[in-house]
């Protein structure tokens, strides 16, 4: 399928841990300012996919890639990757805030950048758990733990301190597999907010969760050698309603796993 | 008849494992006994704070020693746990693993080493080199800065496995989280890992201490063994660590072998006041061990 | 899909709220340069920093093979079989005579009792500790509590400096006012024995604590009784760990020297024979003590450091082929 107003986009890609080729060839276009998931069965490769836009997967030795990814067609592999994340944010799948108090989690990507100032600092903390929806609810203990806090507000403070970085992407690994069904509604309506300033994709086992909050749906699939491969990718109405492969099909309404 | 041997068993095994116990039990009753006569005669501030030894005038006074102890050990965590760490956050976050073959085999070598051959390397290759160095008067080559320094390389290996095992332990979702937020590597290492791993690093160093507390023969072949409290030499107050001096090991090591009576048992006094400083300095890493691992 | 138009009020709050601040925010593209001038300076602060980590690295290393490369280097100069099988000239005859045959030998008696001693009595304790303690845990009563002090006085004793071992072995074992036994093999290796005790409780604990669950059921299935489940298949699966312990504390007793000096005495005549056990002796690292403090035969010394190093090197070798390979009998290949 071929978008106007392209944020990023694959093409030919592969990716390899050492022999094993874990994507095969993908091409895609992931477009601005919407969400759009990523769905297929457990193994298929859906994190590797995701993790390519922010180079996360340098962090395994022995990884090797083929093909082109790019951001606003800049080829992502030939960026700094540090500085591809100030781009390109994520949000993982067990909330992982650090050790330190509220403050200090969202402060952390603006600090690590240089900004100094206290009153700077501060705007954007604010302006930040704003953003996530969780400002209100920590506004009054900012120099608290967020350990202390709950699972579901770990998670925003989390997409709040990606927020806090100022991307233009930002990429959401199952952030919601972890969280209880009444915590999982708020992020869906988070990301609802989101999209209207960030491009979004999101990947999910959770083909409902797909189905209501994505505007665009990439479906991965394994194949025989254990290879990930794009089945098919389009408008979300589309894909649930009337998908063109038969796999696409099958795995949507549930005659597999 | 099968149960009874079960049975016979178990007892046997579990005297077995009391046997620790019972070791402790006799350590510290023998040592206080023969210490005893010490402590009640003299008093046990008068010992600690007294700087005069001289045990066959009824003198014990063990200031210099602790002293001695102290600095030397300050000396040896001074220049040994800036290279321990260095060693423990390159083994953990930046060397390949190539590389980390080569470097941690070789830390855990040094830690095999047998002190007496330290000692041996310190006094013929240390002492000259620290006294050509340093032509301060009074310099011989045999001080607490030649001490210092092996006792640095003797602790070394503890620190640096204890605090890279700590290191390694900080969830990976911790670094991931600081790299995807756009922080460099360092970064990541200085504002997330290390602090994650504090109260591991700090039981490495505590231990470390403790182990150079601890240290008898090496220190006797390098740092002089004199009574004296040790000093600067001269205006330089720097010139303390050219001083010689005498550790609490030291002084049990170097006398016990010719004491007698009184002298004796206050050879075992001073092994009592050793015995609970390491005893502090151990309980309170492990408390931190256990500390950090709660989280 | 919906336009937010189901979501609760504060949804809809916070939505204006949010609109207002992302429009009064600095555009993100505004923030870019500021964000790339810094990763430079960035950049380099790491560079820096891990390079000075790369020399630390090396450091250790090469502190390492300058304290071994100058040790086994000087003491080749008197390393030879000569110097291996002639024993040491005692007293005060002039430093260039004499080997350190002896004094190997000492030490061989020394380690083998002590290991006989201590070997057998941390296993057991191990086993104990490990299998039988179990039991015992949520229970009150004053088995329970003995379990924990035991546990609490393993540690202590892992604690104690060696020079305290020393002390408690001349009160105890040495002195006259004691059992009088005077310096002599058996002092050396009773105390030897509690220092490395801690080692080999801890190690070969580690090592039965690993052996997965299922043998012992499957053993105890099958109805074994629980210390023929511990002698029969707990043990043989927890050999290598143990052997590893074991030989660690080999390696402790050669490497020590405070706890022999003021138990095993420094004349250089070695017992008669291995039950010769009221003997004195030199250990190899006493022998190096005293040939450089007392006879000054630094040359000597190195000679017999570098024959403790490289013991030492050979016996941490051993231990890990040893443990490998039976780690892998173990497995089945």
């Amino acid at each position: 399928m071929k978008f106007e107003d392209v944020k990023l986009e694959t093409k030919q890609y592969s990716l390899y841990y050492g022999d094993f080729q874990a994507l095969r060839n993908v091409d895609i276009q992931i477009p601005r300012n919407a969400i759009t998931a990523i769905i297929g069965p457990s193994g298929c490769g859906k994190s590797t996919f995701l993790r390519t836009f922010n180079r996360m997967n340098d962090l395994i030795s022995g990884v090797r890639v083929d093909g082109e990814v790019t951001i606003d067609n800049n080829s992502v592999f030939r960026m700094d990757p540090v500085e591809l994340r100030y781009c390109v944010g994520m949000v993982f799948q067990r909330p992982n805030p650090f050790p330190k108090s509220i403050f200090d989690n969202v402060a952390y990507g603006p600090r690590s950048q240089g900004v100094r100032d206290r009153a700077e600092l501060a705007e954007i903390v604010e302006r930040s758990l704003r953003g996530a929806v969780v400002w209100d609810e920590v506004k009054d203990e900012l120099n608290k733990s967020a350990l202390a806090l709950s699972g579901g507000q770990q998670q925003r403070l989390c997409i709040a301190r990606a927020l806090a970085v100022e991307p233009d992407v930002i990429l959401m690994d199952e952030p919601a597999s972890a969280l209880d069904p009444v915590a999982t509604l708020k992020i869906e309506e988070l990301i609802q907010q989101l999209k209207k300033e960030y491009t979004i994709i999101i990947v999910t086992h959770n083909m409902q969760q797909a189905a209501r909050a994505s505007d665009y749906t990439a479906f991965f699939m394994m194949a025989e050698d254990r290879a990930g491969y794009l089945v098919e990718h389009g408008r979300t109405d589309q894909i649930f309603t009337n998908p063109q492969e038969e796999i696409t099909e099958r795995y949507i309404t549930g005659r597999f796993g | 008849m099968r149960k009874m041997v079960d049975a016979g068993v178990r007892y046997v095994l579990f005297l077995s494992a009391l046997a620790s116990v019972f070791i402790v039990f006799l350590i510290l009753l023998f040592t206080l006994r023969e210490a005893l006569p010490a402590f009640r005669e003299i008093g046990l501030v008068p010992i600690l704070t007294g700087t005069v030894w001289r045990p066959q005038q009824d003198q014990l006074g063990i200031l210099s020693m602790v002293a001695g102890s102290i600095l030397v050990t300050l000396g040896s965590v001074l220049l040994g746990v800036p290279l321990a760490m260095g060693g423990a956050i390159f083994l953990a976050e930046v060397a390949p693993p190539v590389v980390r073959e080569v470097v941690r085999p070789a830390v855990e070598l040094l830690a095999g080493i047998p002190s007496v051959v330290y000692g041996l390397f310190g006094m013929v290759v240390l002492v000259p080199a620290v006294r050509n160095t340093f032509s301060v008067p009074g310099n011989s080559g045999f001080n607490l800065l030649s001490a210092s320094i092996v006792l640095a390389v003797m602790v070394l290996p503890t620190i640096t496995n204890i605090a890279e095992d700590a290191i390694r332990a900080v969830p990976r979702d911790y670094k991931e989280g600081s790299l995807a937020l756009g922080a460099t590597r360092w970064q990541t290492i200085v504002r997330v890992t290390l602090p994650a791993a504090r109260s591991g690093i700090i039981a490495a160093i505590i231990l470390g201490v403790g182990r150079a507390l601890g240290e008898t023969m090496a220190m006797i072949m390098v740092i002089g063994n004199s009574i004296r409290m040790p000093g600067p030499l001269d205006s330089n107050p720097l010139t303390l660590f050219l001083s010689q001096a005498r550790t609490l090991t030291g002084n049990i090591a170097v006398e016990i072998k010719y004491a007698t009576g009184f002298h004796e048992d206050a050879l075992f006094a001073t092994g009592v006041v050793l015995f609970v400083l390491i005893m502090v300095v151990n309980g309170s890493a492990r408390l931190l061990i256990q500390r950090g691992g709660r989280k | 899909m919906s336009d937010g138009a189901a979501g609760p009020k504060t949804m809809t709050r916070e939505d204006a709220t949010f609109a207002t601040l992302v429009r009064l925010a600095p555009s993100r593209e505004d923030a870019r340069p500021r964000r790339k001038v810094g990763l430079a300076r960035r950049q380099l602060v790491q560079k820096a920093a891990f390079g000075l980590l790369w020399l630390s690295g090396i450091a250790a290393v090469a502190i390492l093979l300058s304290v071994v490369g100058y040790v086994v280097v000087q003491g080749a100069k008197v390393l030879n079989w000569e110097f291996l099988t002639t024993p040491p000239a005692g007293g005060l005859s002039a430093s260039d005579v004499g080997g350190m045959s002896t004094t190997i030998v000492s030490t061989v008696y020394l380690v083998f009792w002590t290991i006989v001693i201590a070997g057998p009595l941390g296993v057991m304790a191990a086993i104990y500790l490990v299998e039988y303690a179990e039991e015992m845990e949520g229970r009150t009563g004053l088995i329970p509590v003995l379990v924990s002090v035991v546990r609490f006085g393993v540690e202590i004793l892992a604690g104690v400096p060696s020079i305290i071992f020393g002390l408690f072995g001349y009160a105890l074992f040495v002195s006259a006012t004691a059992l009088g036994w005077s310096f002599s093999l058996r002092s050396a290796a009773v105390t030897g024995a509690c220092l490395v005790l801690p080692v080999i409780i801890r190690a070969s604990e580690e090592a039965i604590k690993a052996v997965p669950r299922s043998y012992r059921e499957a053993s105890l299935a099958l109805g074994a009784t629980k210390w023929q489940t511990a002698w029969k298949v707990v043990l043989p699966a927890a050999a290598p760990g143990i052997i590893t312990g074991i030989v660690l504390s080999v390696g402790r007793v050669i490497s020590e020297t405070a706890v022999f000096f003021v138990t095993f005495g420094g004349t250089v005549r070695a017992p008669d024979s291995v039950f010769d056990l009221t003997s004195p002796g030199r250990s190899m690292a006493l022998h190096v003590y005293y040939l450089a403090m007392e006879t000054r035969a630094f040359d000597k010394a190195m000679g017999t450091g570098a024959v403790l190093i490289l013991t030492i090197i050979l016996i941490n070798l051993l231990m890990n082929v040893v443990s490998r390979r039976l780690a892998s009998k173990l497995k089945g290949r």
